[in-house]
């Protein structure tokens, strides 16, 4: 019996200090990774740097037609720096990008939304002919301002529209609704985003109102504080590119 | 040890394996793999393994161009990797994984490809029928998950009959997504929301008079009762959303789901994924683990 009890509390020694072990491993592990991590972003900005000034060809024209609508995800806590905002739409508005999808999930961006109306709509002009200042034409971008109570509450305000049209007659015919019905009761007047970009430290929806991404292409920029202008253009590039099936 | 069951029910991989395991230098080189695939597991599952992961199946037919193969060999090849990633995903302490095997889009596809994937689809489940013994040993649930009306006959009976058989597991879930569309299964469950709540009204007499009043502020139908009529509400939401072959968007799988979710692309085609991309997916994981749960807990 004495045996076995010390050679039980030797294997637990042993197994305690094998797990010790394995978590010392496991943090190295991770060390490396983000050594990796960091030798990547060094990368970047150098890829960055050579795109911006033009040195590689493949993206000096860009065919902004396939996108019609761009979406930004932001993280709420990025988000809060306005000027950080301020200087990517500037970014992407200097690209050509007409249309965008402001999102993030605390609607901090819909708070400041004047800033950015202010900053890049439409001035009210005294002149309506708008052709003879074309410079403000050019800087002009059209937004539309989503937060987390667009997504998945705005759908249960439309379960609710759609009971009320349906189910209150005890009479009525009730139709299995269909994502017709759906998006008529969503009552979203703006299409679904042809590319998002997600700047944040994970690539991760942050809850964009799921019915609206079914084919968009998402795309991990990583933290707003390390954004780079080149790696925009390779974004748009590379979304240019890309074929979809649809399902066929 | 004995044998993992999902591997068991695909005989012609058993055989592939004998074939190699003859060869006393390949054995040794099996061995080896094996002992270094234990040790990276232990490793990883020092740090937070995911509950649930879920894995969009794309890249068979550019595997089958890619390999000069038909588009039916890139399909079974696909099926081979998918078993190993189950494999891998089980013995690293996944509960939960969902696979989209079969969009109510690709009913779009040739006639013949369509006929050939469901053909594939019933041949899987039938061998997997045949070795339920060891399937239940192993705790395994399946799970068909869509629109099942949409299947061709055989294979929705072959599915409920797999559905029957594995109901009374509880270790670790398979959820195959067949016939399934994000754009299908949300509007379905605001319907089942709608009828359960017609129903309970119904039974109570105009309790809520206010409704047939016309009263706006009344909700009747709340979020939670939406979500509990997903055909997903039986797992939790998945914390980590593969697709192979680089490709960023989510084609309509898990759209509600994946609020909190990682999105993750590795470049491998869907037949070439295995141990190390699958490691790689947990690592990135484990890397973003903090900030997941904090956004996760703001919801």
């Amino acid at each position: 019996m004495n045996l076995g009890d010390e050679m039980q509390r030797v294997f637990r020694r042993i197994s305690k200090s094998g797990n010790i072990a394995l978590l010392l491993l496991w943090h190295v592990l991770h060390l490396i990774l983000s050594v990796l991590y960091i030798i990547r972003e060094i990368f970047y900005a150098v890829e960055s740097y050579l795109i911006t000034n033009g040195y590689v060809k493949t993206y000096t024209n860009l065919n902004l037609d396939r996108v019609k609508y761009l979406g930004l995800v932001v993280d709420s806590d990025e988000a809060r720096k306005t000027s950080q905002v301020i200087e990517l739409l500037e970014w992407l508005s200097a690209i050509g990008v007409k249309k965008v999808c402001l999102y993030d999930r605390e609607g901090v961006l819909k708070k400041s939304k004047e800033v950015f109306v202010e900053r890049f709509g439409s001035a009210e002009l005294p002149n309506e002919n708008s052709k003879t200042i074309p410079l403000l034409s050019k800087k002009r971008m059209d937004f539309e301002f989503v937060s987390i109570t667009d997504g998945k509450e705005a759908v249960a305000k439309a379960a609710n529209l759609l009971f009320k049209k349906y189910y209150v007659d005890a009479d009525s015919e009730k139709p299995f609704f269909t994502e017709t019905y759906l998006t008529e009761a969503l009552r979203t007047l703006e299409p679904d985003p042809d590319l998002l970009l997600i700047y944040g430290p994970a690539r991760c929806l942050l809850g964009f109102p799921a019915w609206r991404i079914r084919y968009t292409e998402m795309v991990h920029m990583g933290p707003l504080k390390y954004k780079k202008y080149g790696l925009i253009l390779k974004a748009i590039h590379r979304f240019t590119k890309v074929k979809q099936n649809f399902g066929s | 040890m004995a044998e993992d069951p999902i591997i068991a029910t695909d005989n012609s991989l058993k055989k592939l394996e004998l074939e190699r395991s003859d060869d006393t230098v390949s054995r040794f080189l099996g061995g080896l793999n094996h002992t270094i695939r234990k040790l990276v597991f232990r490793v990883i599952s020092s740090g937070p393994i995911p509950q649930h992961i879920a894995f969009i199946l794309d890249g068979n037919r550019r595997f089958a161009k890619k390999w000069k193969m038909t588009e039916g060999a890139g399909h079974k090849a696909g099926f081979l990797a998918l078993m190993s990633v189950l494999k891998y995903c089980y013995e690293i302490g996944v509960k939960y994984v969902t696979v989209y095997a079969f969009s109510l889009d690709n009913f779009n596809r040739r006639p013949d490809e369509v006929q050939y994937v469901m053909d594939l689809m019933q041949e899987k489940i039938e061998g997997f029928l045949k070795e339920l013994s060891l399937v239940n040993k192993y705790g395994v649930r399946v799970m068909f998950i869509g629109d099942l009306k949409r299947l061709y006959e055989p294979v929705r009976v072959a599915a409920e009959k797999a559905m029957a058989a594995t109901a009374g597991n509880t270790k670790t879930y398979l959820l195959v997504c067949v016939a399934y569309t994000s754009s299908h299964e949300i509007p379905r469950a605001v319907y089942e929301s709608c009828e359960e709540k017609n129903g309970v009204m119904n039974e109570n007499g105009s309790v809520n008079g206010d409704v047939n009043t016309g009263n706006g502020s009344e909700v009747v139908v709340k979020m939670v009762d939406i979500e509990k009529h997903m055909y997903m509400a039986v797992a939790p939401d998945p914390d980590i959303l593969v697709r192979s072959s680089g490709e960023t968007r989510l084609s309509n799988f898990l759209l509600w789901q994946t609020t909190n979710c990682l999105l993750y692309s590795p470049k491998e085609l869907w037949p070439e994924m295995g141990f190390w991309p699958l490691v790689s997916c947990i690592l990135e994981f484990q890397k973003n683990y903090k900030y997941l749960e904090k956004k996760k807990k703001q919801a």
